[in-house]
């Protein structure tokens, strides 16, 4: 020992007590509350953050699309010229793949002619490649030569014929003159051709009459000085001063003339809506966007899920609770009703509605009462017992000991502590009101197809008869369908298990 | 236990009675288009309302109904859709080919979703599981309809190895017949397979990690001869009667399944029955009967056989 240390002051000196280490103390770190837990437990769960966020994506398709998205083209729901546009693959607005508007086809030797004449006549050529060409096929007794190709449908469309007043005529015409595209193409020779892309000499089966260098024919009529009957129309390309082509075929009596046209599909589609055709899903049967309609769809699925789990939640909470309070009798009696009304099979209860109510009150609440009628019976038995789970504690004891009503206990005590298995059992219902809903109006047995409304189950339902020949038009209502339900499926476990305090600190 | 029975029988005949008066009630308030539907004849309309029984009170129609058709089995004849025909034999025709398709199913997708539930477990966290587990979240979740059109797409259509329908006709048991019916069943059975593997994974998980199964462990079984004798008999407890439970249900079949298929099913005999211009009463009373049974008697079936397979409930209920 120094002598420094002998010399201490005793003021230096302090009590060897861990004072600051006290393990009895309040945590330092903020406490974390049920919900706040929950939370943290569920982003946690890679899958089913995934699965929230895909599903963030639909219902944020659902509701922007109808908002953003629509055009002159979706918003003309009545237009019977949609009919020509219809079954039109998806195609994007920048190239990618899949979704640029080809499809493969094997066509017949006419069928090519048809193609080669397309690209002659509005110098678009359909045909992306030719995979092989004159491929001979001797199978049925006659040869016949096949091509295999890759077809751009949207250049393929071709020419359709109109009759347009004679103020639309001029209107189109203008058109023509102010942005040098060429809609309306001239007439051809014979009058009854109802194939309008037919303008070369062909036979009455549509085949090709060729010259000797193998060239079609073009078959214009030419309008004659003093002929009244066809309408002629001067344009650049029209170079031979003496014999004018017609373009249009005139009709109708004097005092309300019509004029008869061909004119090119697509650009007859910029003209009427304004921009090119291009569609991100394509176009069904009917020619209806499948992007903007598959939108509206899924806005009404949702707010049909929601607003059923909603009212299910309502009603199965208060005859829930009802039920798991009392106990006794009245549970016995309140079990027998939803014991009934379980063993009703829901296809029946939503047949009955719809032949009884639908006429009265409309489809959709029809469907929305069927739904309401068996539909809160899951939530009043995950209710009921979650009561019989809770009533028995102190703290309810507490409060009755203080005064308490019976409403006050249940709404004020033992609901809050139910609420995440309520909310999981809701959040679990929506997928299965809309696989309903989608398999009701598939099976037709509900029908809300209108030109302003539809359902996916509708879409599919419209797209099953083309699933070979036009697959896309059953896919991307398909696609939706399978992504909602498997992530809300995932979504709904994940609630699950971060809303349940007993799996706390099992998933580190 | 017979007691048990006999009281959850009981029961479920008054639900079913409640049910089916209900459904009469409904039915008959609806307007009577199958009389209406030979054109605006008055006279005409009215003998046909007679004739089928609309003009007595509605009391009196629902003690004959009750008569003869709940108690007697005669459920009238067809008004619409088979003009004439005897709605009962026309049931019992279209029932064979339901039963045949959800058949099937069960037999390839029960063992099969046995089988993948126990691997799973027995994989436990380890890349095997996690791939099953998996695939059978989307599975479950995904529609029967969308295997369907998908099996349709590819197997039928691309592939070309099966017919797009199902073949009509009654030999269910032949080759041809079966082929055409492998794209149905495959549709069918995806959903049941996934449903299936998830609660046997579930169940005998729970079961593998119990301490007798360590005691048994501890005595000096293989971990093959623990699992078949002590885990496996136990998980099935709640297994097995969910099994029996599908397979009452494979009566009542799937609508939509029948729909896209074109199976000459129950399901399709339902819905033809009522989105027709002209809904045919008969068959629809008929067959929500028939739905209402079928849901109840798989509910039964549940409940009893768990008493059956489990001697702690079955001594339970002694007491």
């Amino acid at each position: 020992m120094t002598d420094d240390m002998k010399t201490l002051s005793r003021e230096k000196f302090t009590f060897a007590t861990d004072r600051d280490k006290r393990h009895d103390r309040p945590p330092e770190t903020p406490p974390r509350g049920y919900f706040a837990d929950a939370m943290y437990r569920f982003t946690r769960n890679k899958s089913s953050v995934v699965a929230a966020f895909i599903i963030l994506i639909l219902v944020l398709y659902a509701l922007f699309v109808p908002l953003l998205f629509e055009n002159a083209y979706t918003r003309s729901l009545t237009d019977t010229l949609t009919l020509s546009y219809a079954k039109l693959p998806p195609k994007a607005r920048f190239p990618l793949p899949f979704l640029d508007g080809c499809s493969d086809k094997t066509v017949n030797a006419s069928g090519y002619a048809a193609l080669r004449a397309i690209a002659e006549e509005t110098g678009v050529d359909p045909v992306v490649k030719v995979y092989t060409a004159g491929r001979q096929d001797a199978s049925g007794g006659k040869k016949t030569v096949y091509y295999d190709l890759r077809v751009d449908n949207y250049k393929a469309m071709g020419m359709m014929l109109l009759t347009l007043t004679p103020a639309q005529y001029e209107a189109l015409q203008a058109w023509q003159d102010e942005t040098g595209i060429q809609a309306i193409y001239p007439a051809v020779k014979d009058a009854k051709q109802t194939d309008a892309n037919i303008w070369y000499q062909a036979d009455k089966k549509g085949a090709a009459k060729l010259d000797k260098e193998g060239n079609l024919v073009a078959a214009y009529k030419t309008a004659a000085e003093g002929d009244e009957s066809y309408h002629s129309l001067r344009i650049p390309a029209d170079d031979d001063p003496e014999h004018p082509l017609a373009y249009a075929r005139v009709t109708g009596t004097s005092s309300a003339r019509s004029y008869v046209v061909r004119v090119s599909k697509p650009a007859y589609f910029r003209y009427r809506y304004g921009f090119e055709p291009c569609f991100l899903f394509g176009t069904n049967d009917k020619g209806q966007d499948i992007f903007t309609r598959l939108a509206h769809g899924a806005r009404f699925s949702f707010l049909l899920a929601i607003g059923i789990s909603a009212i299910n939640l309502l009603i199965g909470a208060v005859y829930g609770a009802i039920e798991g309070y009392y106990g006794g009798a009245v549970d016995l009696a309140m079990e027998r009703v939803s014991d009934v009304l379980s063993g009703v099979p829901f296809m029946v209860v939503t047949t009955l509605f719809q032949l009884h109510l639908a006429s009265r009150v409309g489809v959709v609440p029809a469907l929305l009462f069927a739904f309401v009628l068996t539909g809160w019976i899951g939530m009043a038995s995950t209710v009921r017992m979650q009561f019989y789970r809770f009533k028995g504690q102190e703290y309810v004891l507490a409060a009755r000991t203080m005064g308490a009503g019976d409403s006050r206990i249940m709404f004020g005590h033992i609901f809050p502590n139910a609420i995440g298995t309520i909310i999981t059992s809701c959040v679990l219902s929506i997928p299965g009101v809309i696989f309903s809903e989608s398999s009701l109006t598939y099976l037709g047995i509900i029908n809300l197809e209108s030109s302003a409304m539809t359902s996916v189950g509708t879409m599919l339902a419209g797209g099953k008869a083309y699933l070979s020949t036009d697959p896309y038009i059953i896919f991307f209502p398909a696609l939706f369908i399978a992504l909602l339900e498997i992530s809300f499926n995932l979504f709904g476990n994940g609630l699950r298990d971060a809303f349940n305090p007993s799996l706390r600190g099992t998933e580190e | 236990m017979l007691k048990y029975i006999a009281k959850r029988v009981a029961l479920m005949l008054v639900v079913f009675l409640i049910i089916i008066s209900m459904c009469f009630v409904l039915i008959k308030l609806l307007p009577n288009k199958p009389a209406e539907q030979f054109g605006k004849d008055k006279q005409l309309i009215e003998m046909r309302r007679e004739a089928l029984g609309y003009n007595k009170p509605l009391l009196t129609q629902y003690l004959i109904f009750l008569r003869r058709s709940l108690a007697g089995g005669d459920w009238g004849i067809s008004e619409s859709l088979y003009l004439g025909q005897d709605v009962w034999s026309k049931f019992m025709e279209k029932m064979p080919a339901t039963v045949a398709v959800n058949a099937y199913t069960m037999l390839f997708s029960v063992p099969l979703g046995l089988l993948l539930g126990i691997y799973a477990a027995l994989r436990k966290n380890h890349w095997q599981d996690h791939f099953i587990s998996t695939a059978v979240v989307i599975f479950v979740s995904v529609p029967s309809y969308v295997y369907a059109f998908l099996v349709q797409y590819i197997l039928c259509y691309r592939l070309r190895l099966f017919p797009f329908q199902v073949q009509s006709g009654t030999d269910f048991f032949s080759r041809q017949m079966f082929i055409s019916m492998v794209p149905a069943i495959l549709s069918l059975g995806f959903g049941t397979v996934a449903g299936l593997t998830r609660y046997t994974r579930a169940e005998l998980t729970e079961v593998l990690t119990s301490d007798y199964l360590l005691l048994a462990r501890a005595k000096g079984l293989t971990r093959a001869q623990t699992t078949v004798r002590h885990a496996l008999r136990n998980a099935m407890v709640p297994i097995f009667p969910m099994i029996l439970g599908e397979f009452v249900g494979i009566m009542s079949g799937s609508l939509i399944i029948e729909q896209i298929f074109g199976i000459p099913g129950v399901g399709q005999l339902y819905v033809a029955s009522i989105t027709a211009a002209t809904p045919d009463y008969n068959f629809f009373m008929l067959l929500s009967a028939f739905y209402t049974l079928i849901g109840l008697l798989s509910g039964i079936i549940v409940d009893v056989s768990y008493g059956f397979i489990d001697p702690r409930i079955r001594i339970g209920s002694k007491k």
